[in-house]
């Protein structure tokens, strides 16, 4: 063992510490709480770096919580793919605060966003590093209410009607998976006696196929919620967008990721083999098109990309129920690919927001002309989303069809042509939204001149605010640095895809994290 | 382990408590009030800790070294579990309260409320005659101004 493992606890200590701190500080000393936070998340991120260096270099780092051994005490666990999930999510949430701190500047909305905004959204980056690091069911269910617990609090910030309404359905929601999620850890619980994934890895081989099957559609239906995956999604385009433009950005990147990464490590480490593939391909194939169809639908920049969030979860699904390396890499290239496209979209429709005057598709225009920063700023990232040739979008998608064709089987097929299709209608609805806003000239009645009063549903506090004439700069600086963040994933993609290959192999091989987890045991 | 006393002789009136009160709770659930929709989940809950309980086998002396035989211990580890799912839906539901009150405050009722953006999509599709240009026109002018803190569409 290397002493690496003992960093593994730290992306979930420093932040709970970190908002306890600012709990306490309250409104008070606005500049260096500001720096906190940001030195929080910076320190999130470097730690996870070292983690995914180790974990890549050493194997899975494994550290034993109070010492107890292996299957009885608490493990957190820092494998490949936990590593790279843990840096692109830590990476992302450091730009959001930033965008942030930017719009709570310039917005003069301070006494909301430090005392209650803070705080939560630090401990929500504990809650995702709890689950991504957790080594055992129970562990990963309280990540998931920690993170949940922070997103109910971020989604009805200001208590405005709209946030109301739609962090009712958000809350109930997510409860309803929580308790599914629970019943299955009962369940898991009185058919081995353990709730330690490697442990369990080792004695869920013994019990019947058929209690088996039970517990591992129980789990997939309570991840499947999370993940938004298609019968499963409706809450998710109607909660969304009436949160603050940084809260829908991380939201959208992160938390269905999180339901995706729980789906991928229970599909690879307790249940083996390919008895649910056929189901997850199917329901992969319509949460694709389902969603995308959605999305077309919509006049609203924000539920359009809700829309399409959820279509491209089903590429992810798609990649896990494939059940091979090439498949299962694709498929964890895409999510980090994703988490970043799609909170960089967000952020730059948080800035369309401000300078249009509204999100409605019916009443902006022109935007490339009067902003041709803006224009670019959601023009890559958007092309990116659809999977044009040099981005990283588009070697997500290649590999995932590619490793498809490689399956061979007729749904495969199918899978690959659903694929392409919902790669060429999100395509059309983002060249809608960029014909509408952008490329058209300035309908009569568009809002926002600057100095104008903006009807603001992006703001903290949910109040009016004041279009400023210039965009505040940490707002801009933080969307330049996630679009090009996402454009590094393909100047870097051949290691990267590398990476997750061996991460994909790693996930399918068991043995290497069941030995790191049981191995100091004996 | 002491978990395998238990296998095979789950306690029935335990499981039928379970099965009414997670049926109750999903009664509940499907109400359109969130004050029900609280208590539902509150039953829920219950009946899922005690489904944990059922499950971590039969009841045994404290689990604590010389004082109960090692076999007669009951397994402590579902309660240590049930202790943390209890505390986390008390907070989750004081949250939820707390929602339904500012949504009484709000509307005068803590009812689920319509999702005024699927009606638009509906209404669009009904008279969707003209192209989309002079419909998106004639759909500007015909909304009517939007209330302050009801923000546009999604209100």
């Amino acid at each position: 063992m290397t002493g690496f493992a003992a960093l593994v606890p730290l992306p979930v200590i420093v932040p709970l510490l970190a908002a306890g701190v600012k709990f306490a500080l309250g409104p008070r000393m606005e500049a260096l709480q500001r720096w906190l936070s940001a030195a929080t998340l910076a320190a999130v991120l470097v730690v996870a770096v070292v983690l995914l260096a180790a974990a890549d270099r050493y194997g899975p780092q494994v550290v034993r919580v109070g010492g107890w051994p292996a299957p009885l005490g608490i493990v957190l666990v820092a494998d490949r793919l936990s590593a790279l999930l843990l840096v692109v999510s830590s990476a992302i949430t450091l730009c959001v605060l930033i965008y942030s701190i930017g719009q709570g500047m310039a917005d003069d909305d301070r006494a909301g966003p430090l005392s209650v905004f803070h705080p939560t959204f630090i401990i929500l980056m504990a809650g995702v590093a709890n689950a991504f690091l957790a080594g055992d069911l129970f562990n990963l269910y309280v990540g998931f209410e920690i993170l949940l617990s922070a997103s109910y609090v971020l989604l009805t910030l200001g208590g405005t009607l709209a946030r109301i309404r739609a962090g009712t359905t958000y809350i109930v929601v997510s409860l309803v998976s929580s308790v599914i999620f629970l019943i299955a850890l009962g369940l898991v619980y009185a058919a081995t006696g353990t709730l330690n994934m490697a442990d369990l890895a080792v004695r869920l081989g013994g019990l019947s196929p058929d209690v088996r099957l039970v517990l591992q559609l129980t789990l997939l239906l309570a991840f499947g919620i999370k993940a938004a995956v298609f019968p499963l999604s409706a809450w998710l385009p109607d909660s969304y967008p009436t949160a603050p433009a940084p809260v829908t950005a991380v939201f959208a990147g992160l938390l269905t990721k999180v339901g995706v990464y729980a789906m991928i490590r229970t599909e690879t480490l307790l249940f083996p083999g390919r008895q649910t593939a056929t189901l997850l391909m199917v329901v992969a194939a319509l949460t694709m098109i389902i969603g995308i169809l959605g999305a077309i639908a919509q006049t609203d920049i924000k539920r359009l990309l809700s829309f399409t969030l959820v279509s491209h979860i089903g590429y992810m699904v798609f990649g896990i129920g494939l059940m091979s390396v090439n498949g299962l890499g694709a498929a964890v290239f895409y999510v980090a690919h994703h988490i970043t496209v799609q909170t960089a979209l967000f952020l730059v429709t948080g800035l369309v927001e401000r300078r249009g005057g509204t999100a409605s598709l019916d009443r902006m225009g022109g935007l490339a002309r009067r902003s041709p920063l803006l224009a670019l700023l959601f023009f890559v990232p958007a092309m990116n989303l659809a999977g044009i040739p040099p981005l990283s979008g588009f070697l997500g998608k290649l590999g995932l069809l590619r490793a498809g064709v490689a399956a061979g089987t007729p749904l495969a097929y199918v899978l690959v042509g659903a694929g392409l299709v919902t790669s060429l209608l999100t395509l059309y609805a983002v060249a809608r939204v960029w014909n509408r806003a952008f490329w058209r000239g300035t309908p009569e009645d568009a809002t926002a001149e600057p100095g104008s009063v903006l009807e603001a549903r992006t703001a903290m506090s949910g109040t009016r605010i004041v279009v400023p004439s210039v965009f505040p700069r940490r707002m801009v600086g933080a969307t330049v640095a996630l679009v090009l963040m996402g454009l590094a994933f393909t100047v870097f993609a051949g290691p990267l895809v590398r990476y997750t290959d061996r991460a994909a192999a790693e996930l399918l091989g068991r043995g290497t994290y069941v030995g790191a987890v049981l191995g100091g045991r004996s | 382990m002491s978990w395998a006393n238990g296998v095979g002789t789950a306690n029935v009136t335990l499981v039928v408590a379970v099965a009414v009160l997670v049926g109750s709770g999903v009664y509940l659930l499907l109400e359109r009030t969130l004050t029900r929709v609280v208590l539902g989940t509150l039953l829920i809950g219950n009946g899922v800790n005690l489904l944990i309980l059922v499950g971590g086998g039969a009841a045994g002396g404290a689990p604590i070294l010389g004082r109960t035989p090692i076999g007669a211990m009951s397994d402590p580890l579902p309660e240590a579990m049930i202790l943390t799912a209890i505390v986390i839906t008390l907070g989750v539901s004081a949250f939820l309260l707390a929602v339904a009150n500012r949504s009484w405050q709000l509307t005068g009722d803590d009812e689920v409320q319509n999702d005024y953006e699927d009606h638009r999509v509906i209404e669009r599709a009904e008279h969707r005659e003209a192209d989309e240009e002079t419909e998106a026109d004639t759909d500007t002018d015909e909304r009517p101004e939007e209330p302050g803190d009801q923000p546009e569409g999604a209100g």
